[in-house]
Protein backbone atom coordinates (compact mmCIF):
# COMPACT_ATOMS: atom_id res chain seq x y z
CA UNK A 1 0.00 0.00 0.00
CA UNK A 2 1.13 3.57 -0.83
CA UNK A 3 2.98 5.31 2.41
CA UNK A 4 0.23 7.99 3.64
CA UNK A 5 2.14 10.92 3.57
CA UNK A 6 0.01 12.69 6.44
CA UNK A 7 1.38 10.39 8.72
CA UNK A 8 4.68 11.15 7.02
CA UNK A 9 4.02 14.62 8.14
CA UNK A 10 2.99 13.86 12.01
CA UNK A 11 6.24 11.95 12.13
CA UNK A 12 8.23 14.99 10.79
CA UNK A 13 6.72 17.75 12.71
CA UNK A 14 7.37 15.79 16.29
CA UNK A 15 10.93 15.17 15.02
CA UNK A 16 11.34 18.69 14.25
CA UNK A 17 10.77 19.36 17.85
CA UNK A 18 13.29 17.07 19.59
CA UNK A 19 16.47 17.86 16.45
CA UNK A 20 18.37 20.78 16.17
CA UNK A 21 16.99 23.81 14.32
CA UNK A 22 17.32 23.59 10.87
CA UNK A 23 17.84 20.04 10.46
CA UNK A 24 16.82 18.73 7.40
CA UNK A 25 14.19 15.84 7.55
CA UNK A 26 12.66 14.06 4.53
CA UNK A 27 10.44 11.01 4.22
CA UNK A 28 14.11 9.32 3.33
CA UNK A 29 15.86 10.84 6.04
CA UNK A 30 17.73 7.29 8.07
CA UNK A 31 15.88 8.24 11.83
CA UNK A 32 19.38 7.07 13.85
CA UNK A 33 21.53 7.92 11.18
CA UNK A 34 21.30 11.09 9.51
CA UNK A 35 19.35 12.95 12.82
CA UNK A 36 21.92 11.37 15.08
CA UNK A 37 19.09 10.21 17.51
CA UNK A 38 20.43 8.05 20.13
CA UNK A 39 18.37 4.55 21.13
CA UNK A 40 16.44 5.82 23.96
CA UNK A 41 15.42 9.34 21.94
CA UNK A 42 13.92 7.26 19.29
CA UNK A 43 12.39 4.64 21.90
CA UNK A 44 10.59 7.36 23.79
CA UNK A 45 9.43 9.18 20.03
CA UNK A 46 8.01 5.97 19.20
CA UNK A 47 5.80 5.40 22.48
CA UNK A 48 4.52 9.15 21.90
CA UNK A 49 3.40 7.95 18.02
CA UNK A 50 2.43 4.91 19.75
CA UNK A 51 -0.08 7.49 21.85
CA UNK A 52 -0.95 9.85 19.07
CA UNK A 53 -2.58 6.92 17.02
CA UNK A 54 -3.66 4.33 19.53
CA UNK A 55 -1.64 1.39 18.70
CA UNK A 56 1.79 -0.35 19.94
CA UNK A 57 4.27 -0.97 17.99
CA UNK A 58 5.85 -4.46 18.87
CA UNK A 59 9.94 -4.44 19.59
CA UNK A 60 11.14 -6.03 16.74
CA UNK A 61 9.19 -3.88 13.90
CA UNK A 62 10.96 -0.97 15.71
CA UNK A 63 13.98 -2.88 14.86
CA UNK A 64 13.64 -3.13 10.78
CA UNK A 65 12.49 0.72 10.85
CA UNK A 66 15.36 2.59 9.04
CA UNK A 67 13.97 6.13 7.30
CA UNK A 68 10.83 7.98 8.72
CA UNK A 69 9.08 6.61 5.38
CA UNK A 70 9.39 2.98 6.43
CA UNK A 71 8.24 4.05 9.99
CA UNK A 72 5.18 5.56 8.26
CA UNK A 73 4.71 2.36 6.63
CA UNK A 74 4.95 0.51 9.94
CA UNK A 75 2.10 2.34 11.61
CA UNK A 76 -0.01 2.11 9.08
CA UNK A 77 0.34 -1.90 9.06
CA UNK A 78 -0.26 -1.34 12.54
CA UNK A 79 -3.73 0.16 11.83
CA UNK A 80 -2.48 4.11 12.29
CA UNK A 81 -4.65 6.41 10.72
CA UNK A 82 -3.58 10.19 10.08
CA UNK A 83 -6.80 12.04 11.14
CA UNK A 84 -7.30 10.05 14.45
CA UNK B 1 38.57 -5.81 7.98
CA UNK B 2 37.69 -7.48 11.05
CA UNK B 3 34.29 -9.50 12.03
CA UNK B 4 34.86 -7.32 15.41
CA UNK B 5 35.39 -3.74 13.89
CA UNK B 6 31.31 -3.21 14.48
CA UNK B 7 32.18 -2.35 18.03
CA UNK B 8 35.03 0.12 17.00
CA UNK B 9 32.36 2.94 18.34
CA UNK B 10 31.67 1.00 21.37
CA UNK B 11 35.58 0.73 21.69
CA UNK B 12 35.82 4.78 21.43
CA UNK B 13 33.33 5.12 24.40
CA UNK B 14 35.28 2.99 26.42
CA UNK B 15 38.90 4.55 25.31
CA UNK B 16 37.01 8.22 25.77
CA UNK B 17 35.72 7.00 29.88
CA UNK B 18 39.13 5.85 30.27
CA UNK B 19 40.62 9.43 28.74
CA UNK B 20 38.13 11.05 31.73
CA UNK B 21 40.43 9.47 34.28
CA UNK B 22 37.85 6.42 35.43
CA UNK B 23 37.88 3.15 33.96
CA UNK B 24 35.17 1.28 35.96
CA UNK B 25 35.67 -1.73 34.10
CA UNK B 26 38.40 -2.31 35.19
CA UNK B 27 38.18 -2.11 38.77
CA UNK B 28 39.46 -5.13 40.75
CA UNK B 29 38.93 -6.66 44.32
CA UNK B 30 42.52 -7.90 45.16
CA UNK B 31 41.20 -8.54 49.23
CA UNK B 32 37.53 -8.66 50.33
CA UNK B 33 37.27 -8.65 54.46
CA UNK B 34 33.81 -7.94 54.94
CA UNK B 35 30.56 -7.10 52.80
CA UNK B 36 31.32 -3.48 53.46
CA UNK B 37 35.50 -3.97 53.15
CA UNK B 38 38.06 -4.46 50.45
CA UNK B 39 40.88 -3.52 48.86
CA UNK B 40 41.70 -2.25 45.35
CA UNK B 41 45.11 -2.00 44.27
CA UNK B 42 46.48 -2.51 47.61
CA UNK B 43 44.19 0.69 48.77
CA UNK B 44 41.25 0.10 51.25
CA UNK B 45 38.20 1.28 50.32
CA UNK B 46 34.69 0.99 51.54
CA UNK B 47 32.18 -0.96 49.36
CA UNK B 48 28.99 1.08 49.07
CA UNK B 49 28.16 -0.85 45.63
CA UNK B 50 27.44 -4.68 45.69
CA UNK B 51 23.60 -5.49 46.33
CA UNK B 52 25.01 -7.58 49.27
CA UNK B 53 21.95 -6.24 51.24
CA UNK B 54 21.75 -8.58 54.07
CA UNK B 55 25.44 -8.51 54.12
CA UNK B 56 25.47 -12.31 54.39
CA UNK B 57 28.49 -13.33 52.13
CA UNK B 58 30.89 -13.34 55.71
CA UNK B 59 28.43 -15.22 58.01
CA UNK B 60 30.15 -17.87 59.67
CA UNK B 61 27.26 -20.25 59.47
CA UNK B 62 26.65 -19.75 55.95
CA UNK B 63 30.72 -19.79 55.31
CA UNK B 64 30.47 -23.64 57.51
CA UNK B 65 27.53 -24.52 55.74
CA UNK B 66 29.39 -24.31 52.13
CA UNK B 67 32.82 -25.64 53.23
CA UNK B 68 30.82 -28.60 54.16
CA UNK B 69 29.08 -29.17 51.25
CA UNK B 70 32.17 -28.93 49.54
CA UNK B 71 33.87 -31.59 51.31
CA UNK B 72 31.42 -33.76 51.12
CA UNK B 73 29.92 -33.68 47.76
CA UNK B 74 33.51 -31.94 45.37
CA UNK B 75 33.62 -28.74 43.88
CA UNK B 76 30.84 -28.70 40.88
CA UNK B 77 28.25 -30.84 39.83
CA UNK B 78 30.07 -31.01 35.60
CA UNK B 79 26.87 -31.58 34.56
CA UNK B 80 23.62 -30.00 33.63
CA UNK B 81 20.24 -30.42 35.68
CA UNK B 82 18.79 -33.41 33.28
CA UNK B 83 21.74 -35.42 32.91
CA UNK B 84 24.61 -35.50 36.21
CA UNK B 85 23.66 -32.59 37.55
CA UNK B 86 20.64 -33.28 39.90
CA UNK B 87 21.74 -33.99 43.66
CA UNK B 88 19.95 -33.63 46.60
CA UNK B 89 20.93 -30.33 47.40
CA UNK B 90 19.31 -29.02 44.27
CA UNK B 91 15.93 -30.68 45.25
CA UNK B 92 16.58 -29.20 49.07
CA UNK B 93 16.78 -25.91 47.98
CA UNK B 94 13.57 -25.78 45.38
CA UNK B 95 11.29 -27.42 48.15
CA UNK B 96 13.00 -24.84 50.97
CA UNK B 97 12.30 -21.94 47.92
CA UNK B 98 9.13 -22.68 47.43
CA UNK B 99 7.96 -23.38 51.18
CA UNK B 100 9.69 -19.63 51.73
CA UNK B 101 7.52 -18.31 48.47
CA UNK B 102 4.41 -20.15 49.77
CA UNK B 103 4.36 -21.66 46.44
CA UNK B 104 3.79 -24.72 45.01
CA UNK B 105 6.81 -25.09 42.56
CA UNK B 106 10.28 -23.33 42.08
CA UNK B 107 12.71 -24.29 39.23
CA UNK B 108 16.29 -22.99 39.97
CA UNK B 109 18.67 -21.77 37.64
CA UNK B 110 22.82 -21.42 37.53
CA UNK B 111 22.02 -17.19 37.42
CA UNK B 112 19.35 -14.80 37.47
CA UNK B 113 19.36 -13.22 33.84
CA UNK B 114 19.04 -17.05 32.87
CA UNK B 115 15.96 -17.31 35.19
CA UNK B 116 14.25 -14.23 33.30
CA UNK B 117 15.77 -15.77 29.80
CA UNK B 118 14.68 -19.09 30.58
CA UNK B 119 11.15 -17.94 31.86
CA UNK B 120 10.17 -15.58 29.51
CA UNK B 121 11.38 -17.00 26.23
CA UNK B 122 9.84 -20.39 27.20
CA UNK B 123 6.30 -19.43 28.70
CA UNK B 124 6.00 -17.28 25.52
CA UNK B 125 5.20 -18.30 22.21
CA UNK B 126 3.85 -17.28 19.20
CA UNK B 127 0.95 -16.04 19.44
CA UNK B 128 1.44 -15.15 22.83
CA UNK B 129 2.02 -11.28 23.98
CA UNK B 130 5.32 -10.13 26.02
CA UNK B 131 4.64 -6.68 27.68
CA UNK B 132 7.25 -5.26 29.39
CA UNK B 133 8.16 -2.20 31.39
CA UNK B 134 10.69 0.12 29.45
CA UNK B 135 12.90 0.25 32.08
CA UNK B 136 13.26 -3.56 32.53
CA UNK B 137 16.62 -5.15 33.31
CA UNK B 138 19.03 -6.37 30.43
CA UNK B 139 17.74 -10.22 31.51
CA UNK B 140 14.45 -9.35 30.59
CA UNK B 141 15.17 -7.36 27.31
CA UNK B 142 17.40 -10.87 26.20
CA UNK B 143 14.20 -12.91 27.26
CA UNK B 144 12.15 -11.01 25.16
CA UNK B 145 14.50 -10.68 22.21
CA UNK B 146 14.53 -14.39 22.39
CA UNK B 147 10.80 -15.02 22.84
CA UNK B 148 8.40 -16.18 19.88
CA UNK B 149 5.54 -13.95 20.48
CA UNK B 150 5.02 -10.01 19.98
CA UNK B 151 7.06 -8.03 22.12
CA UNK B 152 5.53 -4.59 23.48
CA UNK B 153 6.73 -1.78 26.06
CA UNK B 154 4.98 0.12 28.10
CA UNK B 155 5.94 3.16 30.13
CA UNK B 156 8.31 2.75 33.03
CA UNK B 157 5.52 2.63 36.30
CA UNK B 158 2.61 3.73 34.38
CA UNK B 159 -0.23 1.48 34.98
CA UNK B 160 -2.64 3.76 33.23
CA UNK B 161 0.00 2.85 29.89
CA UNK B 162 0.01 -0.93 30.62
CA UNK B 163 -3.77 -1.18 30.76
CA UNK B 164 -4.16 1.09 27.35
CA UNK B 165 -1.98 -1.40 25.74
CA UNK B 166 -3.69 -4.34 27.28
CA UNK B 167 -7.22 -2.53 25.57
CA UNK B 168 -5.43 -2.65 22.46
CA UNK B 169 -4.63 -6.38 22.24
CA UNK B 170 -8.38 -7.07 23.08
CA UNK B 171 -9.05 -10.01 20.34
CA UNK B 172 -5.78 -11.08 20.00
CA UNK B 173 -4.91 -14.61 20.01
CA UNK B 174 -2.85 -16.50 22.47
CA UNK B 175 -2.16 -15.71 25.96
CA UNK B 176 -0.75 -12.61 27.40
CA UNK B 177 2.58 -12.09 30.00
CA UNK B 178 3.29 -8.94 31.61
CA UNK B 179 6.27 -8.28 32.90
CA UNK B 180 7.63 -6.02 35.84
CA UNK B 181 10.25 -5.82 38.49
CA UNK B 182 9.38 -5.26 42.26
CA UNK B 183 12.48 -2.30 42.89
CA UNK B 184 14.37 -1.09 39.36
CA UNK B 185 17.71 -1.54 39.54
CA UNK B 186 19.04 1.60 38.32
CA UNK B 187 17.35 4.31 40.47
CA UNK B 188 15.93 2.00 42.80
CA UNK B 189 12.44 3.08 42.54
CA UNK B 190 9.26 0.40 43.26
CA UNK B 191 6.74 -0.36 40.92
CA UNK B 192 3.33 0.98 41.69
CA UNK B 193 2.28 -3.04 42.32
CA UNK B 194 -0.88 -2.55 43.56
CA UNK B 195 -2.19 -0.40 40.98
CA UNK B 196 -0.57 -2.91 38.11
CA UNK B 197 -2.08 -5.68 39.56
CA UNK B 198 -5.05 -4.21 39.44
CA UNK B 199 -4.58 -3.97 35.92
CA UNK B 200 -3.91 -7.64 35.90
CA UNK B 201 -7.06 -8.68 37.26
CA UNK B 202 -9.05 -6.27 35.43
CA UNK B 203 -7.96 -7.92 32.00
CA UNK B 204 -7.30 -11.81 33.35
CA UNK B 205 -3.68 -11.72 31.82
CA UNK B 206 -0.22 -13.59 33.82
CA UNK B 207 1.73 -11.58 35.83
CA UNK B 208 5.11 -12.59 36.31
CA UNK B 209 7.38 -9.89 38.92
CA UNK B 210 10.95 -10.20 39.01
CA UNK B 211 11.97 -9.30 42.68
CA UNK B 212 15.63 -10.01 42.31
CA UNK B 213 16.39 -6.46 44.18
CA UNK B 214 13.54 -6.30 46.68
CA UNK B 215 13.96 -10.34 48.19
CA UNK B 216 15.04 -10.29 51.36
CA UNK B 217 14.77 -6.30 51.59
CA UNK B 218 10.68 -5.52 51.32
CA UNK B 219 7.56 -6.95 52.81
CA UNK B 220 6.52 -8.63 55.82
CA UNK B 221 8.33 -11.62 55.73
CA UNK B 222 11.10 -10.19 53.20
CA UNK B 223 9.09 -11.86 50.02
CA UNK B 224 9.64 -8.22 48.31
CA UNK B 225 7.32 -5.58 46.44
CA UNK B 226 4.45 -7.51 46.15
CA UNK B 227 3.80 -8.87 49.58
CA UNK B 228 4.57 -5.23 50.92
CA UNK B 229 1.83 -4.21 48.88
CA UNK B 230 -0.43 -6.72 50.13
CA UNK B 231 -1.42 -7.75 46.29
CA UNK B 232 1.45 -11.13 46.89
CA UNK B 233 -1.19 -13.85 45.45
CA UNK B 234 -1.31 -11.56 42.30
CA UNK B 235 1.87 -12.52 40.97
CA UNK B 236 1.87 -15.65 39.19
CA UNK B 237 5.24 -16.03 38.71
CA UNK B 238 7.85 -14.98 40.68
CA UNK B 239 11.74 -14.78 39.12
CA UNK B 240 14.67 -13.82 41.41
CA UNK B 241 18.60 -14.61 42.21
CA UNK B 242 20.83 -15.98 44.95
CA UNK B 243 23.39 -12.97 44.27
CA UNK B 244 21.83 -10.44 45.79
CA UNK B 245 20.21 -10.61 49.86
CA UNK B 246 21.63 -14.24 49.51
CA UNK B 247 25.21 -13.41 48.76
CA UNK B 248 25.94 -16.48 46.55
CA UNK B 249 25.03 -17.10 42.78
CA UNK B 250 22.19 -18.50 40.64
CA UNK B 251 18.59 -17.54 39.80
CA UNK B 252 14.82 -19.23 40.61
CA UNK B 253 11.49 -18.83 39.61
CA UNK B 254 8.27 -19.88 41.63
CA UNK B 255 4.47 -20.52 40.84
CA UNK B 256 1.34 -22.18 42.19
CA UNK B 257 0.19 -23.04 38.71
CA UNK B 258 -0.84 -26.90 37.41
CA UNK B 259 1.75 -28.03 34.76
CA UNK B 260 4.72 -25.91 36.36
CA UNK B 261 6.81 -28.82 36.29
CA UNK B 262 7.32 -29.52 32.86
CA UNK B 263 9.30 -26.36 32.21
CA UNK B 264 12.19 -28.75 33.65
CA UNK B 265 11.81 -30.35 29.49
CA UNK B 266 10.95 -27.39 28.08
CA UNK B 267 13.31 -24.26 29.26
CA UNK B 268 16.48 -24.54 27.57
CA UNK B 269 18.45 -22.12 30.15
CA UNK B 270 17.60 -24.19 32.68
CA UNK B 271 17.84 -27.66 30.69
CA UNK B 272 21.44 -26.56 29.09
CA UNK B 273 23.42 -25.65 31.63
CA UNK B 274 25.66 -26.90 34.22
CA UNK B 275 24.05 -26.79 37.61
CA UNK B 276 24.89 -24.96 40.50
CA UNK B 277 27.83 -26.13 42.76
CA UNK B 278 26.45 -27.95 45.77
CA UNK B 279 28.60 -25.74 48.19
CA UNK B 280 26.30 -22.15 46.63
CA UNK B 281 23.18 -24.78 47.43
CA UNK B 282 24.49 -24.92 50.68
CA UNK B 283 25.29 -21.58 51.32
CA UNK B 284 21.83 -20.32 49.83
CA UNK B 285 20.19 -22.52 52.23
CA UNK B 286 21.81 -21.13 55.17
CA UNK B 287 21.19 -17.57 53.72
CA UNK B 288 17.64 -18.35 53.37
CA UNK B 289 17.26 -19.06 57.33
CA UNK B 290 18.65 -15.88 57.82
CA UNK B 291 16.04 -14.24 55.19
CA UNK B 292 12.99 -15.92 57.61
CA UNK B 293 14.94 -15.50 60.74
CA UNK B 294 16.19 -12.42 61.06
CA UNK B 295 13.86 -9.49 60.37
CA UNK B 296 16.52 -7.04 62.40
CA UNK B 297 18.75 -7.45 59.23
CA UNK B 298 15.63 -6.05 57.08
CA UNK B 299 15.36 -3.45 59.83
CA UNK B 300 18.81 -2.14 59.59
CA UNK B 301 19.30 -2.18 56.32
CA UNK B 302 16.29 0.12 56.19
CA UNK B 303 17.91 2.09 58.57
CA UNK B 304 21.04 2.34 56.60
CA UNK B 305 18.86 2.86 53.23
CA UNK B 306 17.11 5.91 55.14
CA UNK B 307 20.37 7.66 56.28
CA UNK B 308 22.05 7.56 53.22
CA UNK B 309 19.28 8.49 50.86
CA UNK B 310 18.56 11.58 53.66
CA UNK B 311 21.97 12.47 54.26
CA UNK B 312 22.29 12.98 50.21
CA UNK B 313 19.34 14.38 49.61
CA UNK B 314 19.83 16.86 52.33
CA UNK B 315 23.34 17.79 50.93
CA UNK B 316 21.04 18.92 47.58
CA UNK B 317 21.76 15.80 45.21
CA UNK B 318 19.22 14.64 42.64
CA UNK B 319 18.56 11.17 43.39
CA UNK B 320 15.55 8.70 42.51
CA UNK B 321 11.92 8.80 43.45
CA UNK B 322 12.02 6.74 46.32
CA UNK B 323 14.48 5.28 49.27
CA UNK B 324 15.56 1.89 49.14
CA UNK B 325 18.71 0.36 49.54
CA UNK B 326 19.88 1.63 46.32
CA UNK B 327 20.87 5.16 46.32
CA UNK B 328 21.89 7.14 42.87
CA UNK B 329 23.32 10.38 42.33
CA UNK B 330 21.81 11.55 39.06
CA UNK B 331 24.42 13.61 37.23
CA UNK B 332 23.94 15.81 34.16
CA UNK B 333 26.89 13.78 31.60
CA UNK B 334 29.46 11.32 31.41
CA UNK B 335 32.59 13.46 31.65
CA UNK B 336 30.94 14.87 35.51
CA UNK B 337 30.55 11.20 36.44
CA UNK B 338 33.49 9.92 35.31
CA UNK B 339 35.21 12.94 37.82
CA UNK B 340 33.14 12.16 40.32
CA UNK B 341 33.38 8.40 39.96
CA UNK B 342 37.40 8.73 40.15
CA UNK B 343 37.22 10.65 42.59
CA UNK B 344 35.27 8.87 45.42
CA UNK B 345 37.39 5.92 44.74
CA UNK B 346 40.94 8.06 45.11
CA UNK B 347 38.75 9.33 48.66
CA UNK B 348 38.60 5.25 49.82
CA UNK B 349 34.64 4.66 48.31
CA UNK B 350 34.07 2.64 45.79
CA UNK B 351 30.30 3.36 44.07
CA UNK B 352 28.84 1.85 40.95
CA UNK B 353 28.83 4.07 37.42
CA UNK B 354 26.29 3.06 35.48
CA UNK B 355 26.28 5.09 32.07
CA UNK B 356 23.21 4.94 29.33
CA UNK B 357 22.02 3.28 27.55
CA UNK B 358 21.85 0.91 30.54
CA UNK B 359 20.23 4.23 32.66
CA UNK B 360 16.67 4.64 32.34
CA UNK B 361 17.28 8.46 30.88
CA UNK B 362 20.26 9.60 29.40
CA UNK B 363 21.67 10.53 32.89
CA UNK B 364 24.63 8.87 33.96
CA UNK B 365 23.85 7.75 37.63
CA UNK B 366 26.49 7.12 40.44
CA UNK B 367 24.64 3.96 41.80
CA UNK B 368 25.08 3.58 45.33
CA UNK B 369 23.69 0.16 47.58
CA UNK B 370 23.70 0.11 50.97
CA UNK B 371 24.04 -2.95 52.78
CA UNK B 372 22.91 -4.43 56.35
CA UNK B 373 26.36 -4.62 57.59
CA UNK B 374 27.08 -1.28 56.94
CA UNK B 375 27.70 0.62 60.40
CA UNK B 376 26.05 3.97 60.69
CA UNK B 377 29.77 5.59 61.04
CA UNK B 378 30.49 4.30 57.61
CA UNK B 379 27.22 5.30 56.17
CA UNK B 380 28.46 8.56 57.39
CA UNK B 381 31.93 8.67 55.78
CA UNK B 382 30.60 7.71 52.71
CA UNK B 383 28.18 10.50 52.77
CA UNK B 384 30.61 13.07 53.54
CA UNK B 385 32.92 11.64 50.86
CA UNK B 386 30.45 12.25 48.28
CA UNK B 387 29.16 15.72 49.73
CA UNK B 388 32.90 16.93 49.28
CA UNK B 389 33.15 15.46 45.73
CA UNK B 390 29.76 16.72 44.87
CA UNK B 391 31.15 20.65 46.23
CA UNK B 392 34.33 20.26 44.73
CA UNK B 393 32.85 19.42 41.20
CA UNK B 394 29.58 22.04 41.79
CA UNK B 395 26.89 19.27 41.11
CA UNK B 396 25.50 20.30 43.83
CA UNK B 397 22.84 23.08 44.03
CA UNK B 398 19.34 24.75 43.00
CA UNK B 399 18.95 23.00 39.91
CA UNK B 400 19.71 19.55 41.44
CA UNK B 401 16.92 18.71 44.07
CA UNK B 402 15.59 15.51 44.61
CA UNK B 403 12.95 14.89 42.02
CA UNK B 404 11.06 11.45 40.47
CA UNK B 405 12.00 13.29 36.46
Amino acid sequence: MPVDMDIVDIIIAQLEKITPPGTRITPQSSIMGDLGLDSLTVMNFVMWLEDIFDISVPMDQIVEVESIADLAEALQKLGAKANS
Amino acid sequence: MSILDKFTPLAEARKGLAGLGADPFAVTFDSVSSPAEATIDGRPVLILGSNNYLGLTFDADVIADGLAALEKFGSGTTGSRIANGTFGGHHALERRIAEVFRRKHALTFSTGYQANLGMLMTLVGKDDTLLIDADSHASIYDGARMAAGQVIRFRHNDPDDLARRLRRLEGAPGETLVVIEGIYSMLGDRAPVAEIAAVKREHGVTLLVDEAHSFGVLGPNGLGAMEEAGVYDDADFIVGTFSKSLGSVGGYCVSDLDGFEILRLACRPYMFTASLPPSVIATTLKALDHVENRPELRQRLAANADRLYSGLAKAGFKLGAQVSPIVSVRLPDIPVAAAFWGALLAEGVYVNLALPPATPTLEPLLRTSVTAAHSFAQIDRAIAAIVAVGNRLGVIGADAVSSAQ
